[in-house]
């Protein structure tokens, strides 16, 4: 299968750069010592806020620096090598390749999401665990829906910068529009502050648009904030946001591909 | 961006000034300091060739570093006090150490690339040219844009200076540009010790981030919401702590959570000198042993 050898291709390509992968591992996790005791100081002001007790707010702390890397926040996994090449115009020697251009870059970040929920995900939570008393549960069924929430969360994170990079067949220099989506992606996941403890009405805006499903509802399932019903909906939020984002990034290839024009020709 | 090396046409022609015979110590730091200059020159005029792509950028800065701060807004939209510090006492934290690592970031940010330089062998280049290798790191890909993240953490500084209960004498008043300088040096000697790092591991740029941003907002939050032992760690072994902690507990007039002593409070300018020592030995070190592709 195609599609399947593009996303053991993505695996295999992060997996070679074993220092780099230590070194973003110790930098998650002197982060989440850092966002640990910041919220172990704002927990013991203020118990139970957002609805959270002290080791669920830990808990959330180190999913997050957990699943930083996998839904590539920030650095954009690699999506930025696709803005690249619709700038300088090889995107024209994909167009041509027997294989949905979309699905591709799909399935590539998929593999990089694989190896980096795993390479950077693990050992900081693991961290995380010894030193903090965390809220993690015990019945491997909840780990499950954990994980088939964070693999949604990456879906939709993919869809998010898909569409970042095909605007760059109007943009030109799609690095201001990069940096804007990466802020958003930062601040309305609840990477910042669990969205949870947004001032109200705010927070609950913010718990509908498609960034929380990055990281809030993933880290709700885990720490047990969401159980039962409760998981579901949260789950069809996450795949209801990747199917309508995926969509939307299609309509928006197809208009791209009608009108680009390669170097005049 | 441009391709012509600026470098290049920067120590063209230059290389009779260069330090040798008679000249010593002195002309090679005034001869990086120059050099340093002229390629920062050149990329300043390079960004602004491109106006509205510079002011997207320094604005995307600008909006990064205020995120964090947000983040503490909102905090404090729940509670009075973090660890015994006002709003205005964080925010006094959060502008010193933001303001310090923003001049660092921007004197000196873009050495974290000599891993990928030593990769892909360009840094052979750099070492042919008749000027120090430091200069032409430190000035390489000079970015202006990173004037968002230091305008950004002085109006965070400015609002909390009016804010702050605070007596201000003159010698308060003199430790708060004194801190902020300091604060720059030692980031930027931090800087300069993961540059010199990545000589032996050319993909660890990333541990260099853990001490400068990480450590940048570690020193925003004060340091009584940190166990014990990390407040000793970023003491003793990183001493972060001299950034910004130990000048605003003296002048904020807060307990040191670690009961040391008074004059402590003010060793900021001679612990900046002693990590430059160590970080120009460990530079020097790492120069040397540099052997390029083994021959």
């Amino acid at each position: 299968m195609l599609y399947t050898a593009v996303a053991a291709g993505g695996f295999r390509r992060y997996a070679t750069y074993r220092v780099a992968t230590a070194a973003g591992v110790f930098t998650n996790t002197v982060f989440g010592f850092i966002v640990a005791y910041s919220y172990i100081a704002l927990w013991n002001e203020r118990p139970h806020l957002g609805g959270y007790d002290q080791a669920q707010a830990l808990t959330f702390a180190w999913t997050g620096q957990a699943l930083l890397a996998a839904t590539a926040m920030m650095a954009g996994g690699g999506i930025a090598e696709l803005q690249e090449r619709i700038r300088n115009g090889d995107i024209a020697v994909d167009l041509h390749r027997p294989a949905d251009l979309q699905s591709w870059w799909l399935a590539a970040d998929l593999g990089r999401a694989g190896f980096q929920l795993i390479g950077r995900g693990v050992v900081p939570m693991a961290v995380g665990a010894c030193f903090f008393d965390l809220a993690l549960p015990g019945e491997a069924w909840t780990w499950g829906l954990f994980l088939l929430s964070a693999g949604l969360a990456v879906v939709v994170s993919f869809a998010l910068r898909y569409l970042v990079a095909v605007a760059s067949f109007w943009l030109l220099d799609g690095s201001g529009l990069a940096v804007i989506s990466g802020l958003a992606a930062m601040f309305f996941s609840g990477m910042v502050l669990p969205l949870r403890i947004f001032p109200d009405g705010f927070g609950q805006v913010a718990q509908l648009l498609p960034w929380a499903a990055l990281l809030q509802v993933p880290a709700d399932v885990l720490l047990g904030a969401r159980t039962g019903g409760a998981v579901v909906r949260g789950l069809v939020f996450q795949a209801g946001w990747a199917v309508v984002l995926l969509a939307l990034g299609r309509l928006m290839q197809s208009a791209a591909t009608r009108k680009v024009v390669v170097h005049g020709g | 961006m441009v391709d012509v090396d600026p470098v290049q046409a920067a120590v063209t022609g230059e290389s009779a000034a260069a330090p040798g015979r008679g000249g010593g110590r002195a002309a090679v730091v005034a001869q990086g300091l120059r050099v340093y200059g002229l390629i920062v020159w050149m990329w300043v005029r390079s960004t602004l060739a491109y106006r509205a792509s510079f002011v997207m950028a320094a604005l995307g800065n600008f909006a990064a570093s205020a995120l964090d701060f947000v983040a503490l807004v909102l905090m404090f939209s729940r509670i009075d006090a973090l660890g015994g510090f006002s709003l205005a006492e964080v925010a006094f934290l959060y502008g010193t150490a933001s303001t310090s690592l923003g001049l660092a970031d921007l004197l000196l940010g873009s050495m974290d690339r000599l891993g990928s330089r030593i990769r892909d062998g360009t840094l052979d280049i750099l070492l042919l040219r008749p000027v120090p290798v430091f200069a032409q790191l430190a000035a390489d890909r000079f970015a202006l844009r990173r004037l968002g993240r230091i305008s950004q953490a002085l109006l965070v500084l400015g609002w909390s200076l009016g804010r702050l209960d605070v007596d201000w004498t003159a010698g308060r008043v003199l430790m708060v540009p004194l801190t902020v300088v300091c604060g720059a040096a030692i980031f930027g000697a931090v800087f300069t010790l993961g540059a010199a790092f990545q000589f032996w591991a050319q993909d660890a740029a990333e541990v260099q981030n853990s001490f400068t941003y990480g450590g940048n907002a570690m020193l925003q939050f004060p340091p009584t919401v940190f166990a014990k032992d990390l407040v000793r760690g970023v003491t003793f072994i990183v001493p972060l702590a001299f950034v910004n902690w130990l000048p605003a507990l003296w002048l904020l007039g807060h307990d040191d959570p670690l009961g040391l002593p008074g004059w402590v409070d003010f060793l900021g300018p001679a612990v900046a000198v002693v990590l430059w020592m160590v970080a120009g030995l460990a530079w020097r070190y790492g120069v040397r042993a540099y052997r390029s592709t083994g021959s």
